[in-house]
């Protein structure tokens, strides 16, 4: 997928002129360029002004998050403190063992994912970085990704930042991750031919069939979506969008996805974490 | 056609446009879904309608889980409370949702749940009072499908 | 089962309190099918009590009806202070429980 993104610079731009009179500035400009500016071009990709999932929800999900009690993600929450109590692996280590109190250790963390793992220079995501936890820290069996207890982990740990702004920083290290990400996101797929641009970019507020689009940030995830009847990954709702345009889902924690996570970060930087979120 | 024929036929278009926009509803020639389940409820005793009141969204997000409130008028005394309520769907495969059972103690008579509604739907709460008697209210949710398919 | 129950710590002597109650709890219908398609059995709370010093104040019985991870409010007299306990069971027989104090004050 990165590797044709020369050609697929010319797609995308070719698209964007024929869609978005907005960017008819750059179609002077060769899509290799396109790439290599800096972020002021890009700045134009966030939608303006940014607006959190929840204000296009009803009143009755607005309602529903809002209600700390009534939320049915804060029983993941619950679920998640449990387990990050609970020892596990050859040292029965928990997570509380080396990070303590997670309201204390783990505030601000997930405002700050995806990003670059030091140790693997990959980019991973608060999933990836709590399954490696659990695997080469305290040495106890994988979690798998979407399960119960990942969720519940994912969530307990991305709450402690709840109200915070996400704020990721792209730069020359991870920039080939967002431009992949971005690719992504502005690619037509599936039988419906469709990018995510197009429903969450260019026709947020719009209708389609009787719901309102939103810009699709992933600052409220893992969330409880009402359609899930469970709380569900930002890949489960990228699953969800992809089989939506009938396009073929890639796997729970592929790479392609965690690029994505990181332009829709970028994308919705400023915007608070409002994990657990409720969704329809 | 001529004259007359032609104001009659445009008479009843202009008759059949004034009629309410709403889906027409052929449930008023038919027999009503809720009887046998007032009369599992009830055992054949009547049932007023009133004192009964549902609080559900007029068009909801999802029929997965449907905020639903349902509260009956009562002075809730040890001589004159509500002694249960059952919750009636019109279109779910299993109608009888749920009953709760109250008492004197209660306080206050109200419920408060989410629902799953297969479709848009009326829905009925039979109450019972300590008397004996029942009252019934209703209410009517839109249930839209998702705009996509969601296979993940 | 992950269950959170809310009501007030403290109260006066015949104030109405409302209570609350979550359970973590799929309410599987028994109507879905999974990826090999084989149906998923039923299971969901058939029945869940409440009582208040031991007395039942609320009594629910439910159905595939009621949404998944169950959420139910309702209302009680206050009178003494003590324990106000739930208990709940499912199609499978798996029972929960979860309680709280209340402090009721004249």
């Amino acid at each position: 997928m990165t590797g044709d993104w020369f050609a697929h610079g010319f797609f995308c731009l070719a698209l964007r002129v024929f869609l978005t009179g907005a960017h008819l500035r750059l179609c002077a400009v060769p899509s290799l360029l396109v790439f290599a500016l800096t972020a002021s071009a890009a700045e134009s990709q966030r939608p303006v002004p940014s607006k959190s999932g929840i204000e296009f929800a009803s009143a009755d999900i607005r309602a529903l998050q809002q209600d700390d009690f009534a939320n049915p993600g804060m029983l993941w929450i619950v679920r998640g403190e449990k387990l990050w109590r609970e020892a596990a692996g050859k040292e029965s280590n928990s997570c509380a063992s080396c990070h303590h109190d997670a309201q204390a250790s783990m505030r601000g963390i997930a405002t700050r994912y995806p990003l670059l793992d030091p140790g693997t220079a990959r980019l991973i995501n608060l999933e990836g970085r709590i399954m490696q936890c659990r695997e080469r820290r305290q040495q106890a069996e994988p979690l798998r990704y979407e399960s119960e207890e990942l969720l519940a982990l994912t969530a307990y740990v991305a709450h402690q930042s709840r109200g915070m702004p996400v704020n990721v920083t792209i730069d020359w290290q991870n920039r080939h991750n967002f431009e992949a990400g971005r690719a992504l996101y502005y690619r037509r797929v599936g039988q419906l031919n469709l990018s995510c641009a197009q429903c969450h970019a260019e026709n947020w507020g719009k209708q389609l069939g009787p719901e309102t689009l939103s810009q699709g940030h992933g600052n409220a995830y893992p969330a409880y979506r009402l359609e899930w009847q469970t709380v569900g990954s930002l890949h489960r709702r990228f699953r969800s969008c992809l089989s939506g345009v009938r396009a073929e889902m890639l796997p729970y924690g592929a790479p392609q996805y965690v690029d994505l996570e990181l332009y829709l970060a970028w994308r919705a930087n400023g915007l608070t974490i409002e994990t657990p979120g409720v969704r329809r | 056609m001529d004259a007359p024929a032609r104001r009659r036929f445009i008479s009843v278009l202009a008759g059949l446009a004034a009629m309410p926009l709403l889906p027409v509803r052929a449930a008023r020639a038919q027999p009503d879904p809720f009887a046998p389940l007032i009369l599992q409820v009830t055992g054949g005793a009547p049932v007023k309608a009133g004192r009964v009141t549902i609080d559900t969204p007029r068009l909801a997000d999802n029929g997965h889980s449907v905020p639903l409130k349902v509260s009956v008028q009562s002075p809730m005394t040890a001589a004159d409370h509500v002694r249960s309520i059952t919750l009636l769907s019109e279109k779910n495969p299993r109608p009888v949702m749920a009953t709760f059972h109250l008492g004197p103690k209660a306080g206050r008579a109200e419920v408060v749940t989410r629902v799953r509604l297969n479709g848009t739907q009326r829905l009925l709460a039979v109450a019972q009072l300590s008397d004996g008697s029942f009252w019934s209210g209703s209410a009517e949710v839109e249930v839209t499908e998702s705009a996509c398919l969601d296979a993940s | 089962m992950v269950a959170r129950v809310q009501l007030p710590r403290e109260a006066k002597s015949g104030e109405v309190i409302e209570i609350r109650i979550a359970i973590q709890h799929p309410m599987e219908t028994g109507f879905r099918y999974d990826l090999a398609g084989k149906p998923i059995p039923r299971n969901v709370i058939n029945s869940l009590a409440c009582r208040y010093n031991g007395v039942e104040i609320f009594r629910a019985e439910l159905g595939s009806g009621i949404a998944a991870n169950p959420y139910l409010q309702f209302y009680t007299l206050a009178e003494a202070s003590g324990e106000i306990e739930f208990s709940w069971v499912d199609d499978a027989g798996e029972r929960g429980s979860e309680r709280a104090s209340i402090a009721v004050v004249s």
